[in-house]
């Protein structure tokens, strides 16, 4: 049913539509809205699941790593330093192959302090080994919330649903909740196999000598490669039973016939979009947004990229001494393309700062001017900062 | 597409209203939004909250750097530098206060039309809270949307006797400023 609903609350309605049996999160800052909203549910007899409000984002992760493994449907919530405290969890959780979904609300990273939207969070973590899918709206976050419990229990790999947040969490727009027949069609309960049994007592997660840790790896590497599949088939069996689509792996719009692609992640797709349609005097551009972040989806990008001669990397997070983190990943991607475009990457909005609709006449004018060998961060405002202290 | 831009302190309902705003919209069949500019959280500080409303969906993701409208909170803030910033030409402020408006549009140079809201609240809800009483006067004054969809939105927020406070607070406000005054000023910013 469509309703005007703050981000935060639609996917705290979302996440109890999936039935979870255990949610653990840490209450407080850098908390979003979605826990607080999650507890109430609870409260009023809206959800039945066990809440369990703990004292850091580590036991957070814990609790829910423990809830799966033994076979609950699991959930947690955080953003920024929350997800850093969680890193070591998050790494156990993918490792162990426990399916666990969690909503990354992005924020930068403190120092300085930053309380406001980028994306630093969940890139620091990337590495982790978890399915880490980007959602351009609100609409997609509730419909990629649900999606991630069928990905996760089919592949048996934890899935972040990363959502930018205050740019999507704090925003009231009309958005469709799905209802709970749906849902329960769409997701039966979790089955997990391996679920740990008193009975048959099992340890998980333990020393593994260099004998086996690099299969381990080469294993989990090959699952996450092959998630791709079933990315694609959960959302293309969601657009058979709500009309909406997420778009797979990678999605484009903007004339087919365009020469110079815009490739982006979370919700900055949909200021570009706008933007265009404002600018119709500048050349339209294809716009490419990247859903699937992990696995990297390197075949459908080289689609995605093929005729064009000019492709901008738009990244909401940076690693400083390097510069671009999905800008060298899209040049490795595209390595062995023929005729591939030349790369320009750029960073914005860092720590909340607004990108606006002239954003996209910016980056036409600078791929214009500047090599395409570089990096730079797009909205630096350099007269800000004094050379003399 | 309809782009207004609300300016208040901590405390006084700003992103509320916002929502209300938004949640009215949504309840006459149109698309809306609505979010804060996500300034530090505490009271007194000066916070901004954005409202858009279209009959198609609405893909921005920015700040609204050039509102149709203006919806001060606390006559107070007009005198911070960029309050009123970006404010379309032909566009309207909308202010709490007890100054006559001709000092402000003079002021200002722009047409502004001022509502005692604080104190209307004050007597009304018990409690110094500007912001439903601005909102229904802007719905009056532009015809944007009809009353009844900020009571629905009221509705879905608010229960019982808060509810019956604003209900009356809000038909009180509408009443003490022109009805459509702004209807031309609305019908160019939709444009």
């Amino acid at each position: 049913m469509l309703q005007a609903l703050e981000g935060s609350m639609a996917i705290a309605r979302t996440v109890a539509l999936c039935r979870p049996q255990v949610v653990a999160a840490y209450p407080i800052t850098p908390q979003t809205h979605i826990v607080e909203n999650i507890s109430r549910l609870v409260a009023n007899g809206e959800l039945n699941c066990e809440l369990v409000s703990v004292e850091s984002e580590f036991s957070a992760a814990s609790v829910v790593l423990g809830a799966a493994a033994a076979g609950s449907r699991a959930y947690t919530a955080s953003a920024s330093q929350g997800i850093l405290l969680m890193s070591e969890v998050l790494y156990n959780i993918a490792g162990m192959r426990v399916p666990v979904v969690l909503t990354c609300a992005n924020r930068a990273v403190s120092a300085p302090l930053s309380i406001w939207n980028d994306q630093q969070d969940s890139m620091a973590v990337r590495d982790a080994g978890w399915i880490q899918l980007y959602c351009a709206d609100n609409q997609e976050a509730v419909d990629s919330t649900v999606q991630a419990y069928r990905i996760a229990e089919r592949t048996e790999l934890p899935v972040m649903v990363c959502m930018d947040g205050f740019t999507l969490t704090h925003t009231l727009e009309v958005i469709d909740i799905p209802d709970q027949q749906l849902v329960d069609d769409y997701l039966p309960p979790y089955q997990f196999a391996r679920a740990l049994d008193p009975g048959s007592p099992l340890s998980i997660g333990t020393l593994v000598s260099p004998d086996y840790f690099t299969e381990s790896r080469h294993t989990h590497h090959e699952a996450l490669l092959q998630a791709e599949t079933e990315i694609i088939a959960a959302d293309e069996d969601w657009e058979i039973l709500t009309g909406r689509s997420c778009g797979g792996l990678v999605s484009l719009e903007g004339p087919e016939d365009a020469r110079i692609g815009i490739l982006s992640i979370g919700s900055i797709t949909g200021t570009l979009a706008a933007a265009m349609e404002t600018f119709r005097d500048e050349p339209a551009a294809r716009l490419i947004k990247l859903r699937s972040y992990r696995p990297f989806p390197v075949a459908a990008l080289k689609q995605a990229c093929d005729g064009l001669t000019d492709l901008v990397v738009m990244e909401r997070a940076l690693s400083p001494g390097s510069g671009g983190i999905i800008g060298i990943e899209v040049r490795a991607a595209l390595a062995g393309m023929q005729d591939p475009p030349r790369i320009h990457n750029f960073a914005v909005g860092l720590g909340g700062r607004d990108v606006p609709l002239e954003i996209y006449p910016r980056l036409l004018a600078a791929i214009r001017e500047e090599a395409p060998s570089g990096f730079s961060i797009l909205d630096v405002e350099l007269d800000k900062i004094d050379e003399n202290t | 597409m309809i782009e207004i831009r609300i300016h208040g302190r901590g405390g006084q309902g700003n992103v509320v209203a916002a929502y209300l705003l938004a949640t009215a919209a949504f309840e006459e069949g149109r698309f809306a939004q609505a979010f804060p500019s996500f300034g530090a959280e505490r009271r007194g500080a000066p916070v901004t909250a954005f409202v858009r409303m279209d009959s198609d969906p609405i893909r921005h993701r920015c700040q609204v750097l050039n509102p149709g409208f203006l919806i001060i909170q606390d006559q107070a803030l007009l005198h911070i530098p960029g309050v009123t910033d970006g404010l379309s030409h032909g566009g309207g402020i909308l202010v709490n206060s007890t100054i006559s408006a001709a000092d402000l549009s003079d002021r200002l140079g722009q047409a502004v039309v001022a509502l005692p809201a604080t104190s209307l609240a004050t007597e009304i809800l018990g409690r110094p809270v500007p912001n439903t009483a601005l909102l229904s006067a802007f719905l009056a004054l532009t015809g944007l949307l009809p009353q009844e969809s900020l009571l629905k939105a009221l509705g879905a927020r608010f229960h019982g006797d808060i509810l019956e406070r604003n209900t009356r607070l809000v038909n009180e406000a509408a009443s003490l400023v022109q009805e459509n005054a702004w209807r031309e000023e609305a019908r160019a910013a939709s444009a």
